[in-house]
């Protein structure tokens, strides 16, 4: 079975700090990791090769720097990977990310199964895994928490959906985009660490791949972020400040009080 | 043909018209009023009740399509999103709006590659832009540290998903008029490479989303064991136990409880937020719930500048303290 595991490199916490002068994002000093929701496909896709055979590729369309998200792919079990970068990739919405990723997955010839994390901890939009399965015409098996089996060329699989799981089979070739539920992530071990450190990593451009230039990168993105605003919310809070019994026990009180002119008790 | 009037994506489970249509209908009716034109819903299933698409008209829709086939039965992403294809071809739609569920999750962004159109995913708020007319999509993003506007300023239709619960139900107008149209699809629309074995219910008691009143236990809950401090108030006050993104992170409760743009938007009568800082992140998730209490140990937390009470003290004081309080105002109520 060949699968591929598209990963993206996202800034290492959840609460970035924001520059008030600017309101840009402050990068400086922020450490940047394989987009955690990754690791849960990275870790099913090298159990499903443990299981069947076949490899497991890695990819990741961004700048030079992915290629260590894409080594510590490796690390953990991947077997080789591919970063794709190109001056022309930058400033892509979804639209234009899938373009890219599924133009690298047709060049890597056969492929079974492509994984992908629900979605990005920084863009959060989980648009591509879909996008990429409608560029190549498969169907797409979307908040998978359970592999089931794999028989005959399909993938039984279980669906996170609103109030219960929809259980499908899925013909291969497909997507799978996985949520936490899917798998324990592994650590990277050292043996994986020392062949992910010397290992040949090609980087594709834009030539290297069969893909239109329209439609690449700012350009081919249908989408604009026009505006980036600091979100004010404000409710007039009554504020409490507990330093002992009597403060304690007034602040229980208050919204005890609170919730009976609510009817909420 | 220009690309003219708002679109929403209706969804069915089983033939009945689920109420996040409804919401859809909301948001879709403020965006075709401000650009003077209709709304119309589109829907996709097997046989779906007729009472369920009367009540679209009812609630906005000046028009509904319905698509139905025994293909389309279960939400499958292949003859789904071709039929959807189909109909944006047939009326070419200026602004298509989905639910942010998994459905629309799915469908949108695989029909959004297909007819090459603007997608934005999980919206909060939506407007028109007074000047060009373009749709204006507002999200959290960046981890919820900021609001994004985003257009799509040639591609049409322009695409949003809209979070579930984050708008009311569009008002019933009984004697509201409207067109229902049906439409069989070509047969090369229903080819599927997926098969629907079952649908399997989550039985448990406490659905997050449906709460009266929500306790969400955030970092300052410290570890797994603590958790109980949550569940003990949550008790009291016979509420749903929610989490932020920090604690599913770090394995403290299970995804199904997360609170936020990455989890479950909740719009509860109640909640009260333990150790929760309030990240945008979470904030996109419950701010629209009716009362909200916070406590934190940081007078700076976020959180308190979306509540009614903020107590700035140690939760593992007042948590107890305030169930116990709670489970007495019940007790003397019952006497």
């Amino acid at each position: 079975m060949r699968i591929v595991v598209p990963i993206k490199q996202v800034p290492g916490t959840d609460t970035v700090k924001m520059d008030d002068q600017t309101g840009t994002m402050v990068r400086e000093g922020v450490e940047a990791i394989i987009n955690p929701l990754d690791l849960y496909a990275i870790e099913l896709a090298i159990e499903l090769r443990e299981a069947h055979g076949g490899e497991v590729i890695a990819i990741s369309m961004g700048p030079k720097q992915a290629a260590e998200a894409l080594r510590e792919a490796v690390a953990m079990g991947c077997d080789s990977a591919v970063l794709l970068s190109d001056k022309a990739f930058a400033g892509a919405d979804t639209w234009a990310t899938s373009y890219v990723l599924q133009g690298a997955i047709r060049s890597l010839g056969d492929v079974d199964l492509v994984i992908c994390g629900e979605r990005a901890t920084d863009g959060e939009t989980g648009q591509v895994g879909p996008g990429i399965a409608a560029f190549l015409d498969w169907p797409v098996g979307t908040y998978v928490c359970a592999f089931e089996g794999f028989t005959g060329g399909r993938a039984h699989l279980r669906r996170m959906v609103e109030g219960g799981w929809q259980r499908v089979a899925v013909q291969t070739p497909a997507v799978l985009t996985v949520v936490k539920e899917i798998s324990n992530p592994r650590l990277p071990t050292l043996r994986g660490k020392q062949r992910a450190k010397t290992m040949d990593l090609p980087t594709w451009g834009a030539a290297d791949i069969t893909v239109e230039a329209d439609k690449l990168g700012l350009k081919g993105s249908p989408t604009r972020v026009v505006k980036i605003d600091r979100p004010k919310i404000a409710r007039a809070c009554q504020k409490l400040t507990v330093s002992d019994d009597q403060t304690l026990s007034a602040a229980v009180d208050a919204v005890v009080e609170l919730l009976r002119q609510k009817e909420l008790v | 043909m220009a690309s003219e009037g708002v679109w929403i994506l209706a969804e069915q489970f089983e033939g009945r018209v689920l109420p996040v249509s409804f919401e859809l209908l909301r948001r879709g009716r403020e965006l075709a009023d401000k650009r003077e034109t209709t709304l119309s819903a589109m829907i996709f299933g097997d046989t779906i009740d007729d009472d369920g698409l009367a009540e679209l008209v009812a609630r906005g829709a000046d028009r509904v399509v319905v698509t139905e086939a025994p293909e389309l039965a279960h939400f499958r992403v292949q003859p789904y999103a071709a039929c959807m294809s189909g109909v944006i071809a047939d009326y070419e739609p200026e602004i298509v709006l989905g639910a942010a569920t998994t459905t629309g999750r799915t469908l949108l962004p695989y029909v959004a590659v297909k007819v090459y159109a603007g997608l934005t995913a999980d919206c909060t708020s939506l407007d028109i832009d007074p000047e060009t007319g373009n749709l204006l999509q507002i999200r959290p993003a960046i981890g919820g540290n900021v609001l994004a506007t985003i257009k799509t300023p040639d591609h049409r239709p322009q695409m949003a998903t809209v979070r579930p619960h984050s708008t009311r139900p569009a008002d019933l107008v009984e004697g509201r008029t409207g067109e229902i149209i049906r439409s069989a699809p070509p047969a090369e629309s229903l080819v599927s490479h997926t098969e629907h074995l079952e649908f399997v219910p989550d039985e448990s008691e406490h659905h997050l989303e449906d709460a009266d009143a929500v306790v969400a236990v955030g970092r300052g809950i410290k570890k797994a064991e603590n958790v109980s401090v949550g569940h003990d108030l949550a008790d009291a006050l016979n509420a749903a136990l929610g989490a932020s993104r920090e604690v599913v992170d770090r394995g403290w409760l299970p995804y199904p409880t997360q609170i936020g743009l990455s989890g479950k938007t909740v719009t509860p009568k109640l909640y009260i937020g333990l150790g929760v800082s309030g990240t945008i992140q979470h904030l996109a998730g419950m701010q629209t719930a009716e009362t909200i209490v916070a406590v934190n140990t940081d007078p700076d937390a976020q959180l308190f500048n979306v509540a009614d009470i903020g107590i700035v003290g140690d939760l593992f004081e007042v948590a107890p303290a305030l169930a116990a309080a709670l489970r007495q105002a019940k007790e003397g109520s019952a006497t």
